[in-house]
């Protein structure tokens, strides 16, 4: 039986991953992430969790360490955020080029300079080429679900990819609130154990990460390229079960009150559900507006966000990162990108918004929504915007 | 929606206050958020905790510019961080103070609702230490009836463990001995 | 390796790039990185076998009454065994001779 709580999002993420019967973690504490693993490493000094919990001096090797432990056929699971996620950097592309199935949380938070341990998007755009899964969540119920049936996903015979859940920083994993927890018996039967379809094992020996000659390198991109393209239809699949056993259902491009409008607003992670507020109090002003929460980051959902446009005449695109010296934002560049090649396409535009943990008000869509209008009436006079910036 | 924002300082408990707050309110069967003024840990630094308690799912993401109520922990705050000054209207002003209604709102300029206690007095005679998180929130339940003092029982057993009973003693003698007044604008 | 590298598609490759034959390292002969190769002087082996612990190929093998030879598919020719030896009974020959 599901069972309502209150608990604080970080926690309730340690559980969900205590549900899935992880059976490796090794991981480094790094605000905001902390409470995540230490709590993990509690469940598990306790006996609550049976896992091998490593401690490590790094990032650079707590990802290490699971790619041995995902090696040798665990379960694992990791979570970091910011400057340790970056750490991790080199050894995130080899976790996903060998097939590793771990799955991590990141708190999402900015990376420095100025030193900042606040949150924004900026870490894990940093890592948007990686090759493994990634979504955003909204909320601690999200972080919940996804944290379990990331697991059901990264494993899957014809995955067999890596998972990054994605929970904005302090706004979502500091916030104690209420969600359900799924029983231990729901998520056995929804979550089998893991058997690795390659693992070492001295009776069986194999060679991993050998050398990836030039006449080989690219049919090994391709196939990595073409798998993570594929792991939509088990996304969408594992998706729907969890949504039939508890009624929570989740898509790669999420629509809020989007019938007829003319503009779309689009963010991504608690962006969202503020946004939903400012398209509430919009919407009963008269305004022609909607939006679309983009919870599937890789593989990018290029169906179906084509489809969700559906004749609207502007799309408003909040980033909460900024490409220095780029086109803006990483998700206008995307979007407007993968809207281009439409018969009739939308105006896209850029909004910079919430950076290092400055704070985002409903009001402040609401603003943007009325600025980005005025600008599409014209030559837009800018690439993209820097919403809220003084000077 | 009601959004009530703590002011104290590091070490004192306020954030331990508003999950308390929160999981009695879930209890209840109502929603809320439970949250500190997020950055770096300082013990004595001021800090701010905040709370929101609502009858549906809660979808802000952001602090609290406009709170229905102010809790004060610790008095020597009111000048540093001016908790009134953004506090609405009809917004309710929890105090703890040794001195009468008369001197605080004179002392302090308070137009407010105003709920006040003498939290240190019944820490130290309840609970024999200076820490006046749980105490402050019998005199929250006082003012504004946000939740039933019971419900706090449980969240405290779960928190405090053998504690738990002291803290809930000195809650509840806070909550029969806060007095309210109406605002004087 | 079943076929040359250049003639796998990318559908062949195997899943996490990983080697399912043990030894394949086998089928890299670094016999041809060699411009010299050791030859013993049986007379002054002791049959101590330190070449045959050092070579970092191990391209060195024991034959029948425990003297050493070299297998030369392997052999990079570095020297090492010749420097090590102790009673000095192998030479360093090179390629052409």
């Amino acid at each position: 039986m599901a069972k309502r709580v209150g608990i604080e999002v970080s926690l309730a993420v340690s559980h969900a991953v205590q549900l899935a019967r992880a059976e490796a973690i090794a991981a480094y504490p790094i605000t905001p992430q902390t409470h995540i693993v230490e709590h993990l490493s509690s469940l598990v000094a306790n006996g609550d969790l049976e896992a091998e919990f490593i401690n490590v001096e790094s990032e650079h090797s707590a990802i290490s360490a699971c790619i041995g432990t995902s090696a040798a056929g665990a379960r694992t699971y990791t979570a970091t955020s910011s400057q340790g996620l970056a750490l991790m950097h080199e050894i995130l592309f080899i976790a996903s080029a060998m097939r590793f199935p771990i799955v991590m949380a990141v708190a999402n938070r900015a990376l420095s300079g100025p030193l900042s341990i606040w949150n924004d998007h900026s870490d894990i755009m940093g890592a948007r080429d990686i090759g493994w899964i990634q979504v955003f969540v909204e909320n601690g119920q999200e972080a919940f679900d996804h944290s379990i049936m990331a697991f059901k996903i990264a494993e899957h015979r014809r995955v067999l990819l890596p998972m990054i859940v994605n929970l904005d920083g302090f706004i979502l994993s500091h916030v104690v609130e209420a969600l359900e927890f799924a029983d231990q018996d729901t998520v056995d039967r929804f979550l089998p154990s893991y058997s690795p379809w390659h693992h070492l094992d001295p009776k069986k020996p194999v060679t991993m990460g050998a050398f990836g000659m030039p006449e080989i390198f690219a049919e090994f991109k391709m196939k990595h390229q073409v798998t993570l393209m594929n792991s939509y239809d088990q996304i969408m699949k594992v998706w729907q079960e969890w949504g039939q056993l508890t009624g929570r259902d989740y898509h790669p491009v999420e629509h809020y009150k989007t019938e007829g409008a003319k503009v779309l607003l689009l963010t991504m992670g608690c962006l969202s559900e503020v946004a939903e507020i400012a398209v509430d109090e919009l919407r009963s002003a008269g305004e022609s507006v909607g939006l679309l929460k983009l919870r599937l980051w890789r593989p990018f959902p290029f169906a179906a966000l084509r489809e969700a446009i559906n004749g609207a005449e502007l799309v408003i695109v909040c980033d909460r990162a900024l490409s220095v010296g780029g086109v803006g934002g990483p998700v206008l560049a995307e979007v407007r990108s993968v809207l281009y090649p439409m018969a009739s396409r939308p105006k896209v535009l850029g909004y910079i918004i919430g950076l290092g943990g400055r704070d985002v008000p409903p009001e402040a869509f609401k603003e943007i929504f009325s600025q980005a209008q005025a600008e599409a009436e014209q030559e837009p006079s800018e690439e993209f915007y820097m919403y809220g910036v003084r000077g | 929606m009601l959004e009530i924002r703590f002011h104290g300082r590091g070490g004192q408990g306020a954030v331990t206050s508003v999950e308390l707050l929160a999981l009695a309110a879930i209890e209840e069967g109502k929603f809320a958020q439970g949250f500190p003024s997020f950055g770096p840990e300082r013990r004595g630094a001021p800090v701010l905790a905040f709370l929101r308690i609502d009858d549906h799912h809660i979808r802000l993401r952001c602090k609290i510019a406009q709170p229905d109520v102010v809790t004060i922990l610790d008095p020597s705050l009111i000048r540093i961080q001016k908790p009134a000054a953004d506090l609405k209207t009809n917004g309710i002003i929890v105090l703890n103070t040794n001195k009468s209604l008369a001197e605080a709102r004179q002392e302090y300029g308070f137009k407010h609702t105003l709920a006040l206690v003498d939290a240190n007095h019944i820490a130290r005679e309840v609970l024999g230490v200076l820490i006046v998180n749980t105490t402050m929130l019998g005199a929250l339940i006082k003012a504004t009836g946000v939740v039933k003092v019971d419900s706090l029982e449980h969240p405290l057993r779960e928190r405090f463990g053998p504690m738990a009973a002291k803290n809930f003693a000195a809650l509840k003698a806070a909550y029969e001995k806060t007095v309210v007044e109406e605002a004087r604008p | 390796m079943t076929k040359p590298l250049e003639d796998f598609t990318w559908q062949e490759i195997e899943l996490g790039g990983i080697l399912r034959e043990p030894g394949s390292a086998r089928d890299y002969k670094v016999g041809d990185w060699k411009s010299q190769h050791p030859v013993w002087t049986k007379s002054h082996c002791i049959r101590c076998g330190i070449c045959w612990t050092v070579c970092p190929e191990g391209a060195i093998i024991e034959e029948e009454g425990g003297y050493f030879d070299v297998n030369l598919d392997y052999c990079k020719g570095c020297g090492i065994c010749a420097r090590e030896c102790v009673t000095g009974c192998i030479s360093m020959v090179t390629e052409e001779e």
